[in-house]
């Protein structure tokens, strides 16, 4: 129990190893920062394009 | 009350003449404050944190003593990093960034000494008792004079080059460097016992926060740098938006860290490089002052109009207009 | 025998003369309760843009609340226990949801042009609230006592030493980066954000691009209108 808590504490993913670059020109970003800026973009996109229907369908 | 002034559509509005809606903003914050504590837990719960352990001098002497001895004589004959680097630390002639003819670094002043020689070699030996060869060798280094001391010092750092760890002993090939030698020997000894990383932060007392000796010693290692390198973290790799590991870093950091990779900032040899924090540094400012007074450029403000992004974001009332 | 109705004590010049009173209707007038607290908005406000504002403040309150619960416990708590840890992570995590809303939000605001209408003060103190948790964020990956934290500190003193900053401002000393990170800067951003969202609710919420060709020749309303912010 204590072990499974524990273990559910720390991390279920282990992030700890060596990470891995994407390599453009002069750019070199990781693959974490890469994934967060693309959710960035596809958030700021989808947020303005998912229409916003009221509750109760008022005009 | 309106002022009688030409309507320009990037800085003004008319009076909003249409409808409202009931709204419950209490509503929303709470859900939002609940959606993001779900959120966190998830990703804390899944990734976790990043933690790798903290160097200290002793494990840095014991992971490559050869490093540690050949950092140590460049710190006792004063050309090391941290011995050359001027204010905040020392005074040393022509050295400080500028900014055109601004030498902020300089003008700061020295106002966190550090003394290589004395605090991170000499001051440490000298607390040794009951190792009659090193007080001897470190009284015989005290006496002699500063051309002599040099002497030693250039024997030392030549030799050191093709120093070896046999069996875990520190394996210095042999030279006229007189006391220097047993002086580094025992140094390195105190560094792995632990001894040093106490002495370099306790000379600022017992209850002392300030690490800035200790972090200037290891600093000048090629031992931290390299696990820096490793972990992907150096100033030209990007390092500044990066984390250890393969966690996501500091995204926001992209443009600050993006002019150290290009030219002319990323030429050590010419002065926009040698003085790249400082002209970095000021150009983030500038960017930074132009994004907070971007209402008052013209151009630069009409950039939303121009993108039509907005005809999405408003297209129910632009709809209803229609 | 009967109360004196308040009515009669508001009327007192004595009282009028007062920098409570004066501060107090100041205060009311700038933002009437139904200003700063609105029960209603404009109908061209529907847009899942408008959420990260809301959004960024939710990720805030548990920055701040995991950053209570590691201050609880000390700065090196998180090596040595699992539960720690965890709160770490959390503190982590609510920092990256922290500005991964508010760029959002930036970028929501900048194409909206938000700063027209007089909201030019918005805008900035949005921009400066920025800035200013890019340097929270700063210290407090210097406060993590781990070679992180070292590597961040001995890399970023050249950059700080360069402008003259690091004479005062001392990455390689934990001891007043740590308290910068718990005390100064969150009471900087904390204060900032409050101002940002009293001015959000002074101007109330920019309206929409006019989508007419030609140019406007009626006058420009610099001041927000009265019945912005909620009151029909």
């Amino acid at each position: 129990m204590v072990a499974a808590i524990g273990v559910l504490l720390g991390a279920l993913v282990n992030l700890s190893g060596p990470g891995h670059y994407v390599n453009w020109g002069f750019i070199q970003i990781s693959y974490g920062n890469l994934i967060v800026i693309g959710l960035m973009v596809i958030t700021f996109v989808a947020a303005i394009a998912i229409p916003f229907h009221r509750r109760g369908g008022r005009s | 009350m309106s002022k009688t002034k030409t309507f320009k559509p990037d800085r003004d509005v008319k009076p909003w003449t249409g409808g409202y809606r009931p709204y419950d903003i209490a509503k929303e914050l709470t859900v939002c404050i609940l959606a993001v504590l779900v959120i966190t837990i998830g990703l804390a719960v899944i990734f976790g944190s990043p933690d790798e352990k903290s160097v200290t001098i002793q494990s840095w002497s014991n992971a490559n003593q050869v490093d540690f001895a050949q950092t140590a004589i460049t710190e006792l004959d004063g050309s090391s990093a941290s011995a050359t680097y001027g204010a905040p630390y020392n005074n040393v002639a022509d050295t400080g960034q500028k900014i055109g003819p601004l030498a902020l670094e300089s003008w700061a002043g020295v106002t966190h000494p550090v003394d290589p020689p004395k605090d991170f070699v000499l001051g440490p030996l000298s607390t040794v008792t009951g190792a009659p060869g090193v007080q001897a060798a470190l009284a015989r280094y005290n006496a002699a004079s500063p051309a002599q001391q040099a002497k030693w010092q250039k024997a030392y750092e030549d030799a050191v080059k093709n120093a070896k760890e046999v069996n875990g002993v520190l394996v210095v090939p042999p030279g006229p460097y007189g006391p220097v030698g047993p002086m580094i020997a025992y140094l390195t000894a105190m560094a792995k016992s632990g001894a040093l990383d106490t002495s370099t932060v306790a000379q600022s007392g017992f209850f002392s926060t300030d690490y800035t000796k200790p972090l200037l010693f290891i600093s000048d290692g090629a031992y931290l740098a390299d696990l820096g390198t490793t972990h992907h973290l150096s100033g030209d790799q990007w390092g500044m938006m990066n984390e250890t590991g393969s966690f996501p870093g500091q995204a926001w950091l992209w443009l600050y860290t993006m002019w150290y990779q290009v030219s002319p900032f990323n030429n050590a040899n010419s002065a926009w490089g040698a003085n790249a924090d400082a002209l970095i540094w000021a150009l983030m400012m500038l960017l930074t002052v132009i994004l907070a007074l971007l209402p008052f450029i013209p151009g630069l403000r009409s950039i939303p109009r121009w993108t039509r992004i907005y005809r999405l974001i408003w297209r129910d009332y632009y709809k209803g207009r229609v | 025998m009967t109360a004196t109705p308040q009515t009669d004590v508001a009327s007192d010049p004595e009282v009028e003369k007062q920098w409570t009173t004066k501060i107090r209707k100041a205060l009311v007038k700038a933002l009437p309760p139904e200003r700063l607290i609105p029960d209603r908005q404009p109908s061209y406000l529907s847009s899942w843009i408008y959420v990260f504002g809301a959004l960024t403040i939710g990720a805030l309150t548990w920055v701040i609340i995991s950053g209570c619960v590691l201050a609880l416990y000390g700065p090196t708590w998180w090596h040595t226990s699992s539960v720690g840890l965890f709160v770490n992570s959390t503190h982590l995590w609510s920092v990256e949801l922290f500005f991964f809303f508010m760029v959002i939000h930036l970028w929501g605001k900048f194409f909206m042009a938000a700063w027209r209408g007089n909201r030019q003060l918005t805008w900035i103190t949005g921009v400066v609230t920025f800035m200013i948790s890019v340097g929270t964020a700063f210290t407090g990956y210097l406060s993590q006592t781990n070679f992180d934290s070292q590597w961040i500190a001995t890399q970023a003193k050249d950059g700080i030493n360069s402008t003259g900053a690091g004479a005062f401002f001392n990455v390689l000393n934990f001891g007043q980066m740590l308290m910068f990170h718990i005390t100064l800067l969150p009471v900087a951003v904390l204060a900032l954000t409050v101002l940002h969202v009293l001015m959000v609710r002074r101007r109330g919420i920019v309206p929409p691009f006019e989508v007419s060709a030609k140019p406007d020749a009626t006058p420009a309303a610099s001041a927000p209108a009265a019945n912005e912010g909620g009151v029909a």
